[in-house]
């Protein structure tokens, strides 16, 4: 009986053993990955970034040299577009959602709906706005570019405008309901006020987010060798240029393509790190 | 909300001020409702879009609908000169990729998921929750350039060699393991979908394992539980339901995945023969050829997209479906 109960208590705790210490292997595996893809990186991206990719154009097929000043004017422009165009609707949207959407099956609906855009393809978000608007003009264009990556932004923004203006004592709003202010001024000077620094925060989560989408631009904003900043035609951008050249079998295109990838991470990593940053800050603070 | 509850009809009897105030109260009614109807229409928007994306696609795709039937489903051809076209071969190759994903993702998830609730340290839980969160930032197309550059070669030497020559002579899973040993194809490209919806499924899980009450794993604790055993018997059942849409949610962005696949997957119009051996997947013919399509070839890939959406936003919906209720049990 004795011995029976301690070798039972034995094999738990070894099973116990065995299980925490997977977990841990687990979780430094995935630290591992993370650091293996930086290392790499780094290592790679380094030794092909020089002053000159920033003052270069795209070379020409078996051309030396040749930087990615294009690519990134472009990479910018598109963006820098489709954020404008995104943070207005999503927020809005996002306001909806919080003060209105309580009530109404319609909300509650887009909600739902947001949240699956949230994670859908993206390259089906290419394939449609090359439908309504390559196919229908005639030609790629930074523009259609712009529009499908708002396609992704606006609910990125939507829902972390939503979260954090939930985030949002009632007290505050109240407050102002008391002081005889409607509901729209209380919503835009008190309630999204005291949401800001979170509204930020999914602002630069969807810049990042979208900063390094490359599929729904291949059929969109597609590619253009050389610098351009006319957003109603082709334009180069930075992941559409990095996906051709590391397929390429071009030396000097493939080294660029790593620069590219080194530049676009270390922005995206850096915008990611600065969203935390800025909303721990402002919450605690 | 206060204007709506004052009333207009015994402040405009009679006295100026009160009448000023209701005059005031009707403008600012009449601006809420204003400021109701455009953000209502701003996220009517997000519907808007759903249905653009289903009609524009279905309406490209129906020639090739029209053509192949509903026989397009399970035909295996690919051929653009002849213009016989049939998805079976992208989605198998899209199934399989995203399902090795899943089995190599999901126990390495939980096993996260377990740490960073119950066995780290509580300074370091914030940042290696973070550092997890960062793998989901990387840009998909860094996945892929870093499978095909590096990953590919060391898997081919250190992984695919040793497996084909252990497992490749057995009997029944030996075909499995069979084809040109060059890092690239449906394994390859699992593993790197893997690791790129690990964090996806990572964050999910540890936020249902952190809203088990706590009450509960004290109990479990109190009548003498390993660590282990709390985690298997008593957290796992209660948070089964967001477990279980937190995986369908990373298969759903596995299933989408285009630039990670796209690199390491090998790119060949036939159906693998092995776990090495290359395929494709829809994302990746999409992203292939639409380039150059005309005619048939065009809508084939408007088909192709139609079905990834469709499959992809059924898996989605019913991740979010089963997480929202997860929620919602525990809460009420």
């Amino acid at each position: 009986m004795q011995s029976n109960s301690s070798a039972l208590y034995a094999s738990r705790k070894r099973a116990n053993q065995i299980g925490l210490f997977l977990s841990m292997l687990a979780m430094v595996l995935g630290l591992a990955a993370l650091l293996w893809i930086l290392i790499v990186l780094f290592g790679n991206g380094l030794a092909a970034l020089d002053w000159s990719i920033f003052v270069n154009d795209t070379p020409a097929p078996g051309s030396e040299g040749g930087g990615l000043r294009n690519a990134m004017v472009g990479s910018l422009m598109i963006v820098g577009l489709a954020v404008l165009v995104s943070t207005p609707v999503g927020i809005l949207a996002g306001i909806y959602l919080t003060e209105y959407g309580d009530s109404s099956k319609t909300a509650e609906f887009t909600r739902f709906i947001t949240d699956i855009m949230l994670s859908a393809p993206s390259i089906v978000l290419g394939l449609f706005v090359y439908a309504i608007a390559v196919a229908t003009i005639g030609n790629f264009s930074g523009y259609a570019g712009s529009l499908a990556l708002a396609l992704i932004a606006v609910p990125v923004v939507m829902r972390t405008t939503e979260n954090m203006m939930r985030l949002v004592p009632g007290s505050l709003r109240e407050a102002a309901f008391a002081l005889g202010a409607p509901r729209w001024k209380v919503t835009t000077m008190v309630t999204l006020r005291a949401a800001r620094s979170g509204v930020i925060t999914g602002l630069l989560l969807a810049v990042a987010r979208i900063s390094g989408e490359t599929a729904p631009l291949l059929f969109t904003a597609l590619n253009n060798q050389f610098f351009s900043t006319d957003m109603s035609s082709p334009m180069a951008n930075l992941p559409v240029v990095i996906f051709q050249f590391a397929m390429s079998p071009y030396e000097n295109w493939i080294r660029l393509a790593w620069a590219g990838a080194l530049v676009i991470t270390l922005t995206v990593l850096l915008l990611n790190i600065l969203a935390r940053v800025f909303f721990r800050d402002k919450t605690t603070g | 909300m206060q204007a709506a509850t004052m009333n207009p009809s015994t402040a405009s009897s009679g006295q100026s001020p009160s009448a000023s105030m209701a005059a005031i109260a009707r403008r600012q009614k009449r601006q809420d409702q204003i400021f109701h109807r455009v953000t209502q229409a701003f996220s009517l928007l997000v519907l808007l879009a759903l249905a653009g994306i289903i009609i524009s696609l279905f309406i490209n795709a129906w020639p090739s609908f029209a053509k192949f039937g509903a026989h397009f489903l399970w035909y295996v051809e690919w051929d653009i000169v002849k213009g016989e076209f049939g998805a079976a071969i992208a989605i198998v190759g899209t199934v399989i990729s995203a399902g090795l994903a899943m089995l190599i993702a999901v126990p390495l998830a939980f096993g996260i998921a377990l740490f960073l609730t119950e066995t780290c340290p509580v300074w370091l839980r914030r940042p290696l929750g973070v550092a997890i969160e960062l793998l989901a930032a990387v840009p998909s197309i860094i996945y892929g350039m870093f499978g095909l550059f590096v990953f590919a070669p060391v898997f081919a030497t250190y992984m695919q060699a040793p497996l084909q020559s252990v497992l490749g002579g057995m009997p029944l899973v030996g075909w499995l393991f069979g084809g040109a040993v060059n890092g690239l194809g449906i394994m390859a490209a699992g593993i790197i979908l893997a690791f790129m919806v690990l964090p996806f499924i990572a964050a999910v899980m540890r936020d249902v394992f952190e809203i088990t009450p706590p009450i509960l794993r004290e109990s479990a604790y109190g009548l003498g539980c390993t660590t282990w055993e709390v985690v298997r018997k008593v957290v796992l059942p209660y948070t089964q339901k967001g477990v279980i849409g937190g995986v369908m949610l990373g298969m759903g962005r596995a299933l989408g995945e285009t630039m990670a696949v796209t690199f390491v997957i090998g790119n060949a119009n036939r159906l693998p023969t092995s776990l090495f051996s290359p395929g494709t997947s829809i994302a990746s013919v999409l992203a292939n050829e639409f380039g150059e399509a005309e005619g048939l070839h065009f809508n084939t890939l408007f088909a192709l997209g139609f079905l990834l959406f469709i499959i992809t936003f059924a898996v989605l919906a019913l991740a979010k479906w089963m997480i929202v209720r997860a929620e919602r049990s525990k809460g009420g």
